[in-house]
């Protein structure tokens, strides 16, 4: 004989953390019942493999039903269909789209295409998060993208209203659609020592200063008319950087990267760039964190003591997102 | 009294994409009443449309007010083809038709497609605006109320309970009629859901109409039902008890109920709990009653027959009673003390006189209607406000086998007429050929309940199960004397003034005095003196249909007890089949009462409430499932072991007997501590004074085990034991035991019971969460025997359990009330179980701290109870005794569950199963044996200490889980909570808003996708919560209770990748309000938070 049917429904949606994580993670039914074999719930209430196997494919299937709703979360508080505590509902929606660091640090400046979705697989592969689990965090990073896309306003702002989202998750999403958008190179191996809470705090850095108005989203409006004044600033700055000798190259290093962020195609590279030209000569050279930090600072500053020097608004702009970019970047 | 219905369409939203192209939708609404039909605007290109229509205004008769359901479709606009339907809400409107209940229906209701499910929301606006017009000849019924409570409603109190109603309608089942050969599945669903709106709105008016002529204002207890008759029709059948109700200014009732509390609890004692105390009804003398000498109830049955007994002793009783009844009255006003006065006044429950009703009819069919009433004295109350129940028989029980034939209705020619026929005269034979059955069913059980000494049935219910053209009708209730003339002092102080007055049955016993004549006992039957009072007979078990009276002695905890049984039949048609059906029945209602009795004493314990036995039948087996909360009744004697016997010693070893009868002996040990037993021996030191409850225990056991080993050297075969023999002389015998064995004890932190209160747990935290859920099991092996489908039968139900205490596992400490479990068997090899129930979560260490206070208290009064009722009274069979009790209550019997059953209209079939029943009925005699060792006094006194364990505080303890609850308070829907139980914990219902019947079909051609028939009726049981919820707020509730689920078929096509599944739901939609008001001298600290979080849940 065997179990044609079996259902439970509360009036009160009943949901398991435990097993919501599972479920999120990929496992498959068989395996989040191992898992939480392995995790003692038996004994809990001396429950059997069947008992467990049962709650487990309820769960699933509540989580399966609710995931549409989770898919725009301003309707989960509005809809009818389950009857959830609002505290779980933000538990619900937080987890939902939580991702892993290491999964988002391989798509990350990528496009959020088809294509990128075909590679999951591979992905899957190296960074051991499942199959499902990935393209759980790809979809809701598409979704979150295209939704914010149209919008007006402040990017991380608009993400956590949009999905109810934590104010630290709506900043690594701001991060991500950020980056997804500029396609900025995060893929090359010099690269690869960069956690995505490094990227991530470098998107803040670039979206709060650096795009129009300061809190306007995407980099099709980065202040392109600001940088453009930068090139002018080649010519100026030439004694300067004499007077700096031993740092000639580090700066002009950095007075190229800001000459680039006029084109946007050169813009994908600031990251590779500021790997390439500055932090990596400052590691051969054995610098340490606060070597750095007191160089860039004397940098920033001493270009005000040039009177001739007309564009100290946009120099401190510049300087200020690049040396905190630097600061985080800087290390093994 | 014709009325008018408005109408608004605001908005909707979340509506599906229905244009794939602009993945947008161009909605516009249909309204529907009647014939009439309104239409929107269509809203373009958009998925949150806003419509903000105009009022839509109906101008229609109360008759269809009551019947038709406003039936709202929304639509997706397009130019070329024809409109999609996106899907339809209908809504009852019976709310607004009475003048207490919602005035306005409006909110957001879940749009519902029958294929798709629920598919966006829509918000609606329903006003009704009634013209008085008395004049005219009355079709409708406005303004009765209907409750599915089974207990005189909170906030209201009964001045008169009128009596049984009952009413069906039958019709021609849409799904079976030709055009549905033409049809698509969509609109077949929808003829047949409009269709079941349609004629439970008659039926519900009909009643409605009975009432009023009965006089009454109220339905309590309305139980409404389908059948499913495939070819032979559809039947809606609602049976239900009538009353008159007024309405408490808020508050003041069950504030002087808890007020009281402190006081009462000693007497009163077991499930005292606050919730229970806040709905307790008041009965109030009526004006027409008063006026005339109040009739003796026994007249009351009719002039039909005298009971078996003799009259002239419970008449002078009670004629002599009721003088000091009425003398009472002022004093028990004041009894009560405080405000409590007026509220709690003099109860008096009347029922009508024949004559004063007779001449109260206008018409012929009127008056068999109320002929009908008295009747049948039926009663669909399961609870009953104290003293209104002053003896109980037992469970009478009837079925009867019937073969369904086509309900010919030639006027039903297509489905749009059904609405004008009127049942009484154009289809008169054919719902009077139900009407007969169940007619033939209730004079059954009304012989039944006679021979028990008793007028009346109370927890009265009735039920069928099909299978192809075979029907089998059930009626089941318990038998019982009720007291229409007794006055009742003050609800409360019931322990002082009974002994002060002589009251003859102390309200915490009293129910359980046998109400029939000792010396013509319907049931061999051992009957000792009460253990409580010691002056009156009581039976050795007790097995009722109610619930267990909030005044019982109680000792321990109660549980719940299953008797599960399958019985494989021939495959059969027509006849043949009734026939062989018919000849099982007997034999199973007696296996199934053979597993409670033998599982009850298990657990050492002896009373069941709220038995309700189910038969279902299939194409090749039989199903039985008898479900009841045993209880420890400290008035009844102490239940005896089970003793092991083997017949034959010679087949089975000597040493495996004992070792079973080992085992035996220890689940007793184990149960009676798990359920907190406490042992019925107990020291005569210890009168008055409290008693450490760790000795008891290890006195408990000592002595049983003592006991048990004396038993087993005594022989047999004569005498009175303090055992239940069980005979081993085959190895189905063992299997027996075994399986009695199996049932595994709830985990600990987990109590269960199928009532509407827990015995011994009263201090309810507020976590409440219902639940539904339904398992089908398929068997795939084909030949299987009795034995292994019993096996099968029981793992499903214990696993069902497990299942459910792991789910809710984080609500220990918590029980799982109003277990409903009900057994279909769709398909062959198919069995399915449905369950409905809630868990609350209660507070733990409440019930040991109210244990340690109470002892002063209940020593006292245990000490004045022994005063006036000296020992030697009591002493076993001393004659002068005899004699009083014998005066005091007639009648008696302890089987109660009498094995009777099956009445068929197959000729000889009749004869053949009385012929079974007087064998069954020996044999039962043979097995039946026992006696009473331990003496009344320790009785009496382990009642006092036990008792003291159920009266636990009301309030305290109840913060911790609306802590829990308080978050729901935040969300933009609103919360509504779902209960079965007539009450929500640690919540106070200030008003009844109507009843909730809802049938819902839902289908499906894609059943994979949908996640096979496990996604696909769990996402139907969340849409039915769903609309059930929103139709509840949108009349401004926030619960509903007495919730329950009445029909979940569910049929399957795999193959064909199809399934299809009908839900009948219904319940009282409430608002309920906290109850800390009431309770802040014991409980300040809680009250701003309950306070808080409840008005949160309520807006």
């Amino acid at each position: 004989m065997s179990v044609e049917l079996d259902v439970f429904v509360g009036n009160t949606t009943i949901m398991d953390e435990e097993v919501y994580q599972l479920w999120l993670d990929g496992y498959t039914v068989n395996d989040a019942v191992k898992v939480r074999m392995e995790g003692g719930v038996m004994d809990e209430c001396e429950a059997s493999k069947d008992v467990l196997l049962s709650d487990t494919m309820d769960q699933y299937r509540t989580f399966q039903m609710c995931e549409r709703l989770l898919h725009s979360p301003a309707k989960l508080a509005n809809q009818l269909l389950f009857q959830i505590p609002p505290h779980r509902q933000i538990m619900l929606i937080e987890r939902y789209y939580a991702f892993d660091d290491t999964f988002v640090r391989e798509v990350l400046g990528k496009k959020l295409s088809k294509g990128t979705k075909k590679d999951l697989d591979d992905i899957s592969a190296k960074t051991s998060v499942t199959l499902k689990s990935c393209r759980r965090q790809f979809d809701n990073f598409k979704r979150v993208f295209k939704v914010v896309e149209e919008l007006k306003g402040p990017l991380v702002e608009n993400i956590r209203q949009h999905f109810l989202l934590s104010d630290k998750l709506a900043r690594d999403y701001a991060a991500i659609v950020f980056f997804a958008n500029n396609r900025f190179e995060t893929g090359k191996r010099k690269l690869q020592y960069l956690s995505f809470q490094d990227f991530a705090f470098c998107a803040g850095q670039l979206i709060s200063n650096w795009t129009v108005g300061a809190v306007d989203n995407m980099v099709e409006d980065m202040d392109e008319h600001a940088f453009q004044t930068l090139p002018s600033l080649r010519g100026k700055t030439k004694v300067f950087i004499e007077m700096e000798g031993s740092f000639k190259n580090l700066s002009r290093g950095l007075i190229n990267i800001a000459a680039k962020l006029t084109n946007t195609k050169d813009v994908r590279d600031f990251f590779i760039d500021l790997v390439e030209k500055f932090i990596e000569p400052c590691r051969s050279d054995r610098w340490s964190a606060a070597d750095m930090k007191l160089y860039l600072t004397h940098y920033t500053n001493s270009a005000h003591i040039l009177d001739t020097f007309k564009h100290q608004v946009v120099w401190d702009r510049y300087m200020g997102v690049v040396k905190s970019c630097i600061f985080k970047m800087y290390h093994d | 009294m014709p009325g008018k219905l408005k109408a608004k369409i605001v908005a909707g939203r979340h509506l599906p994409v229905m244009d794939r192209a602009s993945d947008l939708t161009d909605a516009f609404v249909e309204v529907k009443f009647g014939n009439t039909t309104f239409k929107t605007d269509v809203c373009p290109k958009s998925l949150n449309p806003q419509w903000n229509s105009e009022w839509f205004k109906f101008e229609v008769d109360d008759e269809d007010l009551q019947d038709e359901p406003l039936q709202i479709t929304v639509l997706d606009h397009d130019t070329y083809s024809a409109n999609d339907a996106i899907g339809k809400v209908y809504i009852d409107i019976d709310p607004l038709l009475y003048s207490e209940a919602a005035s306005v229906i409006s909110g957001w209701f879940p749009i519902y497609d029958t294929i798709h499910g629920i598919r966006g929301e829509i918000n609606v606006i329903v006003k009704v605006e009634l013209f008085n017009d008395l004049n005219r000849f009355r079709q409708s019924s406005c303004g009765v109320k209907f409750f599915c409570t089974t207990c005189i409603p909170q906030c209201y109190r009964a001045t008169l309970v009128h009596g049984f109603v009952e009413e069906l309608v039958v019709n021609e089942d849409p799904e079976y009629q030709w055009i549905d050969r033409i049809r698509t599945p969509r609109a077949s669903n929808e003829a047949r859901q409009r269709l079941i709106s349609l004629m439970s709105g008659e039926l519900q008016r009909k009643i409605g109409l009975k009432v009023l002529e009965m006089g009454g204002n109220a339905v309590v207890g309305y139980l409404q039902c389908f059948d499913l008759e495939g070819e032979s029709g559809l039947v809606v059948r609602a049976i239900g008890t009538a009353c008159t109700l007024d309405k408490l200014s808020s508050g003041s009732a069950p504030n002087t109920n808890t007020h009281m509390h402190p006081n009462t609890a000693p007497a009163s004692n077991a499930c005292n709990s606050p919730s229970k105390d806040g709905k307790e009804p008041v009965f109030v003398e009526d004006l027409p009653s008063s006026s005339g000498p109040p009739t003796p109830f026994r007249a009351l049955p009719t002039s039909s027959s005298p009971p078996p007994f003799s009259p002239s002793k419970p008449c002078s009783r009670q004629s002599s009673s009721s003088d000091t009844d009425l003398s009472l009255t002022p004093k028990t006003g004041m009894g009560s003390g405080g405000s409590a006065g007026k509220e709690a006044g003099p109860l008096r429950t009347l029922l009508r006189q024949q004559t004063q009703t007779a001449l109260e009819q206008r018409g012929a069919s009127s008056s068999g209607l109320l002929l009908n009433a008295r009747e049948f004295p039926f009663f669909t109350l399961t609870s009953f406000p104290p003293g209104f129940l002053l003896h109980v028989g037992g469970v009478v029980s009837a079925r009867s086998v019937k073969l369904l034939d086509r309900i010919h209705n030639p006027a039903l020619g297509n489905t749009r007429s059904y609405k004008l026929l009127d049942w009484n005269s154009v289809t008169a034979d054919e719902p009077e050929t139900r009407d007969a059955w169940w007619e033939e069913i209730r004079q059954e059980i009304k012989s039944h309940a006679r021979a028990l000494g008793c007028h009346a049935v109370v927890g009265y219910s009735e039920s069928t199960s099909i299978c192809e053209e075979v029907c089998i009708l059930s009626a089941s209730g318990t038998a019982a004397i009720l007291n229409p003339r007794y006055m009742r002092e003050g609800c409360l102080d019931i322990g002082c003034t009974d002994h002060r007055f002589e009251e003859p049955s102390p309200p915490n016993c009293g129910f359980c005095h046998i109400p029939y004549d000792e010396l013509n006992m319907p049931f061999p039957a051992q009957l000792t003196y009460c253990y409580h009072c010691r002056r009156q007979k009581v039976p050795d078990v007790l097995f009722t249909t109610i619930d267990l009276p909030s005044e019982a002695a109680v000792a321990g905890k109660g549980c719940l007890i299953q008797a599960r049984l399958c019985r494989l039949k021939k495959k059969a048609q027509g006849e043949a089949n009734a026939t062989a059906i018919s000849n099982l029945l007997p034999f199973m209602e007696y296996e199934l009462h053979t597993q409670l009795m033998n599982k009850l004493k298990l657990r050492s314990m002896n009373a069941l409430f709220g038995l309700h036995i189910q038969i279902s039948v299939g194409e090749n087996m039989l199903l039985g499932l008898a479900s009841a909360t045993g209880v420890y009744l400290t008035a009844l004697p102490a239940p005896g072991g089970i003793q092991i016997a083997g017949k034959t010693p010679g087949d089975l070893s000597s040493e495996h007997i004992s070792s079973i009868q080992k085992r035996i002996n220890d689940t007793i040990a184990v149960n009676k501590e798990l359920y907190q037993i406490n042992p019925p021996e107990l020291a005569e030191e210890g009168v008055g004074s409290p008693i450490p409850e760790p000795r008891h225990r290890s006195r408990l056991f000592r002595s049983h085990s003592e006991s048990s080993d004396e038993l087993s050297e005594l022989d047999l075969s004569h005498g009175k034991k303090d055992a239940f023999v069980l005979e081993i002389d085959d190895t189905d015998a063992v299997e027996d035991i075994h399986s009695l064995l199996i049932d595994a004890p709830p985990p600990t932190g987990f109590y269960s019971c199928n009532t509407e209160n827990m015995p011994g747990i009263s201090n309810w935290t507020s976590g409440v969460q219902m639940f539904t859920s339904v398992r089908v099991l398929r068997l795939s092996n084909a030949n299987l025997t009795n034995q292994g489908l019993n096996k099968i039968f029981t793992d499903l139900c214990e696993n069902l359990l497990k299942s459910f205490y792991f789910k809710l596992r984080s609500m220990i400490p918590c029980c799982l009330c109003h277990l409903n479990f009900t057994v279909a068997v769709p398909e062959e090899e198919l069995i399915q179980v449905t369950v409905t129930a809630v868990a609350m979560t209660y507070d733990k260490e409440q019930t040991q701290e109210k244990t340690a206070e109470k002892p002063v208290n209940k020593g006292s009064l245990e000490a004045e109870e022994q005063l006036q009722f000296p020992l030697e009274l009591c002493a076993d069979s001393s004659s002068s005794n005899i004699q009083t009790a014998s005066k005091i209550s007639g009648v008696g019997e302890s089987t109660n569950m009498s094995p009777r059953a099956a009445s068929v209209d197959y000729g000889s079939f009749a004869d053949r199963c009385s012929t079974w029943l007087e064998l069954l009925r020996l044999k039962a005699h043979t097995i039946r044996r026992g006696s009473v060792k331990t003496s009344r006094r320790t009785q009496s006194l382990a009642h006092s200490v036990s008792s003291l364990e159920r009266c636990s505080p009301l309030q305290e303890g109840r913060s911790r889980s609306l802590r829990s609850s308080r978050s729901f308070g935040g969300s933009s829907v609103t919360v509504v909570k779902m209960t079965p139980l007539s009450f929500l914990p640690g919540t106070r219902i200030i008003k009844y808003l109507g009843i909730i019947n809802m049938f819902f079909i839902r289908e499906t051609t894609s059943l994979r996708e949908e996640g096979g028939v496990s996604g696909f009726l769990h996402s139907f049981i969340a849409e039915v919560f769903a609309m059930v919820r929103a139709h509840v707020a949108a009349l401004g509730g926030n619960a509903v209770v007495s919730y329950s689920m009445k029909e979940c078929v569910f049929m399957e096509n795999p193959n064909k990748n199809q399934a299809q599944c009908l839900i009948n739901v219904s319940g009282d939609a409430v608002i309920c309000i906290s109850e800390t008001d009431q309770e802040s001298s014991a409980s300040t600290a809680n009250t701003g938070q309950t306070g808080g979080s409840e008005t949160d849940g309520a807006t």
